[in-house]
């Protein structure tokens, strides 16, 4: 029953996807095909991802983490959480599950934003593939923007939080 | 290209901690696995909104409604459309090129990018999973009206 209820979701979306099939084939066809790509996307970048976070659970000790990255952590920390955003690939969904061990390695929580609006938006791969399809131009302004951008938004939604929620943000990560 | 160093460096970091111990390894591994299918289902109900999306999407109207005199009012709609989809990088780009020379706006393909990339109203359930909805609604709303000020920016900048 477990199994049902938390693949109800999906398999509401592959009902739309049914749905719209009757109604247009063309298009019906047009969504598998898209959703198969990003499946493909997803197969090829999740493994390596996850048994990356495995391992880091498993061999980096938490006081490596919490002096580099923790509470008192400052400009380092700060350089750190771009620099492995960005070294990052894939997806933003990837990024979710390895904040959550960083959370649990006590990883300061506004160098955790800091990590996610890095992976979201300057990773290296992805800007070597924007400076060739738009320009040096573009994506060095893009990225020029984006860094000091990441920053103040982490630190924006880092002080709307009070001292609860910081803990309870924290106690979910254990809980996963 | 950046899948294969992915590999390589994990394949490599996998051996070695095999070698240094094996029952760690093991859970490294258990832990791993355990991660991955706590968010399967999200995953999969992600990967498939977003092809309905982009299969309801088109290309033509886009570049049309988003197009270099559709002003802010276009900005907001390309920020809206990119904070709505989701597609990876290697396509993004390419796709933003097209509808540039198909009589998209500079401003408009920037804000749209941004967005893209920092606001994911799809993945949205993934992230309230591990953030809480608090931190999910703040940080989108906060990428979303940042997105604003990099169109500003790369308008004036490269344009």
């Amino acid at each position: 029953m477990e199994i049902f209820k938390r693949y109800r979701f999906f398999a509401l979306t592959l009902g739309v996807i049914l749905a719209i099939m009757a109604v247009n084939v063309q298009i019906g066809l047009k969504a598998v095909n898209l959703t198969l790509l990003s499946f493909k996307e997803m197969i090829v970048v999740i493994p390596p991802v996850f048994v990356l976070l495995g391992l880091l659970d498993v061999w980096v000790p938490r006081e490596t983490m919490v002096k580099y990255m923790g509470e008192g952590s400052g400009l380092v920390g700060i350089l750190l959480a771009i620099i492995l955003g960005s070294a990052a690939a894939g997806p933003l969904y990837g990024a979710f599950p390895i904040a959550t061990v960083f959370m649990k390695k006590g990883v300061k929580l506004s160098n955790i934003f800091i990590f996610i609006g890095a992976w979201s938006t300057t990773k290296i791969p992805m800007f070597l593939f924007e400076l060739s399809a738009l320009g040096a131009k573009f994506a060095v302004t893009r990225l020029a923007i984006d860094i000091p951008g990441i920053i103040v938004i982490s630190y924006v939604l880092y002080s709307l939080l009070s001292h609860a929620e910081r803990e309870e943000i924290l106690a979910k990560a254990e809980s996963l | 290209m950046s899948d294969y160093v992915l590999y390589v460096i994990t394949t490599i970091l996998l051996i070695l901690s095999y070698f240094r111990d094996k029952q760690k390894t093991k859970m490294a591994l258990k832990k791993a696995w355990k991660a991955f299918e706590n968010i399967l289902p999200e995953l999969l109900s992600v990967i498939v909104l977003v092809g309905i999306i982009l299969a309801l999407l088109n290309p033509y109207m886009v570049s049309r409604i988003i197009g270099n005199k559709s002003g802010w009012f276009g900005v907001i709609l390309a920020a809206v459309i990119g904070a709505i989809t989701l597609i990876p990088g290697f396509v993004a780009f390419p796709t933003a090129a097209m509808l540039l020379q198909g009589g998209a706006g500079l401003m408009q393909i920037a804000a749209l990018l941004s967005t893209l990339m920092m606001v994911g109203v799809v993945t949205a359930p993934v992230e309230i999973k591990y953030f809480g909805k608090k931190v999910t609604v703040v940080r989108n709303l906060l990428a979303f009206l940042f997105s604003f000020l990099v169109a500003a920016v790369i308008n004036k900048v490269v344009g």
